[in-house]
């Protein structure tokens, strides 16, 4: 709870150092979903009181530019590149497979807060495509059969 | 002396201050260079790109926010410009529903003009994937169809000016929506109803509630009592419809008509507009003389008593305890009205013709009724009167002028200024002199108030008294006022607070004035004329000199804030949540 309550006062902190600054709604988003992981509904509504904005403005902000998550991530986030190096070496397949085997849509996490899936952009190792990425661990020259058995090392540990 | 720049649009010299757009530049050199997402004071993006102009420069640049520069050189009629415009346009159309025939702006569309105007030959040649919403029926006023929606963001930026914002531009790209954050529905939003999105919306995108099929419903029931009662504002607009210049007051044609399609009783609301007066006015006095709470706010407006509910509710006890002029006619069709012509209320059904959507939500507050009837059971805006008097077809330009029925159908002209911003202020300050000083009021003009700056201030003296009073008109402008109050920087008696800019006579129920017109003309002022010339035609122009007012307190009321008056003409008010 005390955490809970940390990061609150953090924001309040962010808030505080950003207000009088013109456009002020981005560096706070930015350390926001630094500090929460995420721009939940609730600390939107308390930048946008911060900053004297309106939620509509905020929310905007946050479904505009794509690093903004709305919902928590996952512990381990999962991005299959859809790049074209990646796209013509058959990475859809990958994705789909990746998707099937958790049960979810890319851009969503599963239930028990374990993985988030994300179609991405070029991550620049073409070299290696078709590429995933959990989190800072590099997966190349995939094959959708080799999907469930990584799934299942990071179930694991 | 401000510069003036010399400048050559389309080979003719013009010269213009700087600052100037090219856009207004070319207004002198009599070229309309055509606009979509632009509107002066509140959409200044240029985000449509159907302006674009030839500069010389290495693109086509939007007029509308390009300011002139010394021996500019435009050029807005070449073949590069007039393809990328209807390029721009057919691209507009490849994601709009393009329904125009069951479209409430259908013929006053400026998209649908633009494609006339500019040639557009085929509105599918871009035809692919298109978005499809479900329409947001939530509120009780205002309705989004965002398949209609062509993304200019006239509405946010009305929404902003209001300082509502409720509404803004979410997501990105080919799924950008103008939306309420997460999706919510306009009804669990902080909307205060006010309807100028409606009012700048150049498409069919927002709309209001219509209630015309529930009004014919009511006039073909042989057991119901139907009574109808307009506004003060729109006498001042209700012509802009058939043809009539803007500013022409048509207030007997429209009493004429309203009789026409079957309204049992016509009554005036500028009838409440003098009681609103006699009860406002006393209790102002009231307050002065025994330590109330000031300064007091007027509360005829439901967009600013709703906007006050959520952003301001520190001012709540501020608030007259006044219903609305509607609100208060309603309550004495009811009782009064219904004794005096023996019919039961409960047969009676009271229809208000408002300039205004916020109308709509106020007529359904729970609080606003007695003995378990509301006061008002229906409101239609100017524009849907319009609607019924077409399709019924009565010609009304030809219309003979009618009086209103006797009972609630007297008015003075401090009334019909109700409907402009300053006309409460001035309409009670009228009233207030001679009651308090029990002379003649010589000058019944007080010009301190009148105009159409969002904030008028002014001192008038009152017999030994120096009343500070200050008018505003949008919740905007409203909410500077209460700030520089809240800070001590300000101190007032009495504010009139109207929730749209001008007042009611720029309603969101007012028939819509394309940019086209509104980028040039100040609409407010013009439909202010009608009502300030209908005010200098009475013979009375003081509230309490209305011989029915007189004569609704000598049978009914008693006196202004009588028991029986606070029971029937008075309200109350709640805190509500920014968010549901």
């Amino acid at each position: 709870m005390s955490n809970h309550n940390e990061k609150y006062e953090k924001l309040a902190e962010v808030i505080k150092a950003h207000k009088e600054q013109k456009g002020a709604l981005m560096p706070v988003l930015q350390e926001a979903q630094n500090i929460f992981g995420c721009v939940s509904e609730d600390v939107q509504k308390i930048i946008a009181e911060g900053l004297g904005v309106t939620l509509s403005e905020v929310y905007g902000v946050a479904t505009f530019y794509s690093q903004f998550s709305l919902q928590p991530k996952g512990q381990y986030v999962a991005g299959v590149c859809l790049g074209t190096a990646c796209y013509v070496k058959n990475s859809q397949k990958v994705l789909d497979k990746l998707c099937s085997e958790l049960g979810i849509q890319p851009g969503q996490t599963t239930a028990d807060g374990l993985f988030t899936v994300q179609a991405t952009r070029c991550l620049g190792a073409c070299g290696l495509a078709p590429v995933m990425m959990i989190n800072d661990d590099v997966y190349g020259r995939l094959t959708e059969a080799e999907v469930p058995a990584i799934i299942a090392k990071y179930k694991a540990s | 002396m401000e510069q003036m720049i010399p400048l050559t649009i389309d080979g003719v010299k013009v010269e213009v201050p700087a600052g100037t757009t090219v856009l207004e530049a070319a207004r002198k050199a009599n070229v309309n260079i055509p606009t979509l997402c632009y509107l002066k004071d509140i959409n200044e993006t240029g985000n449509c790109r159907l302006c674009v102009v030839d500069t010389g420069a290495r693109t086509l640049q939007a007029a509308c926010v390009l300011p002139v520069t010394p021996n500019m050189v435009v050029k807005t009629n070449t073949p590069a410009v007039r393809a990328a415009r209807k390029l721009n346009l057919e691209l507009i159309l490849s994601n709009h529903d393009k329904k125009c025939l069951s479209c409430p702006r259908s013929q006053n569309c400026e998209l649908q003009k633009l494609c006339l105007d500019l040639g557009v030959e085929n509105g599918d040649r871009f035809a692919g994937a298109q978005n499809e919403y479900p329409l947001d029926l939530s509120s009780t006023s205002i309705v989004r169809d965002n398949n209609k929606c062509i993304l200019c963001r006239r509405c946010v930026g009305a929404c902003k000016n209001q300082k509502v914002g409720v509404i803004g531009a979410m997501m990105r790209g080919f799924k950008t929506a103008i939306a309420s954050p997460w999706d919510k529905d306009l009804a669990s939003m902080a909307c205060i109803n006010c309807g100028q999105c409606i009012a700048v919306c150049p498409v069919g995108a927002l709309t209001e509630k219509d209630e015309t099929k529930e009004v014919w419903d009511v006039l073909a029931d042989p057991t119901k009592h139907v009574v109808v009662q307009p506004a003060p504002a729109v006498r001042a607009a209700l012509g802009e419809e058939f043809g009539f210049e803007m500013g022409t007051s048509v207030t007997g044609k429209m009493v004429s008509a309203m009789k026409r399609l079957g309204f049992d009783k016509v009554f005036d609301t500028d009838f409440a507009a003098d009681l609103t007066i006699m009860e406002e006015g006393y209790e102002l006095i009231d307050r002065v003389k025994n330590g109330g709470v000031l300064p007091m706010i007027t509360s005829c407006s439901p967009g600013w008593i709703k906007f006050c509910e959520h952003y301001y509710p520190e001012f709540i006890p501020n608030l007259s305890s006044c219903k609305s002029p509607h609100e208060m006619a309603g309550a004495m069709i009811k009782t009064y009205y219904a004794e005096k012509a023996g019919v039961d209320p409960k047969d009676i059904v009271v229809v208000s013709v408002m300039p205004c959507t916020a109308k709509k939500f106020e007529a359904k507050r729970p609080e606003l009724g007695h003995d378990g009837l509301a006061d008002v059971d229906m409101v239609i805006t100017t524009r849907e009167l319009a609607r019924m008097i077409k399709e019924a077809g009565i010609d009304f330009a030809n219309l003979p002028e009618e009086n209103f029925d006797k009972l609630m159908g007297e008015s003075t002209g401090a009334a019909v200024i109700f409907g402009v911003t300053g006309g409460v202020m001035e309409a009670a300050l009228r009233t207030a002199y001679e009651v308090l000083t029990g002379e003649e009021l010589k000058d019944v003009n007080f010009h301190a108030v009148r105009g159409m700056e969002g904030i008028k201030e002014a001192t008038v003296k009152v017999g030994d008294l120096d009343v500070n009073v200050a008018v505003c008109s949008s919740t905007g402008k409203a909410a500077e006022l209460l700030d520089s109050i809240k800070n001590g920087e300000k101190t007032y008696h009495f504010i009139e607070v109207m929730g749209c800019p001008g007042g009611c006579v720029n309603g969101g129920g007012q028939p819509i004035v394309t940019a086209q017109v509104r980028n040039w003309v100040d609409i407010r002022a013009e439909r202010a004329k009608a009502l300030y010339s209908e005010d200098e035609s009475k013979t009375l122009r003081k509230s309490h000199e209305n011989p029915e007012i007189k004569a609704i307190y000598a049978d009914f009321l008693g006196e202004p804030n009588s028991h029986k008056a606070h029971e029937l003409l008075h309200t109350t008010y709640a805190k509500r949540e920014l968010y549901k």
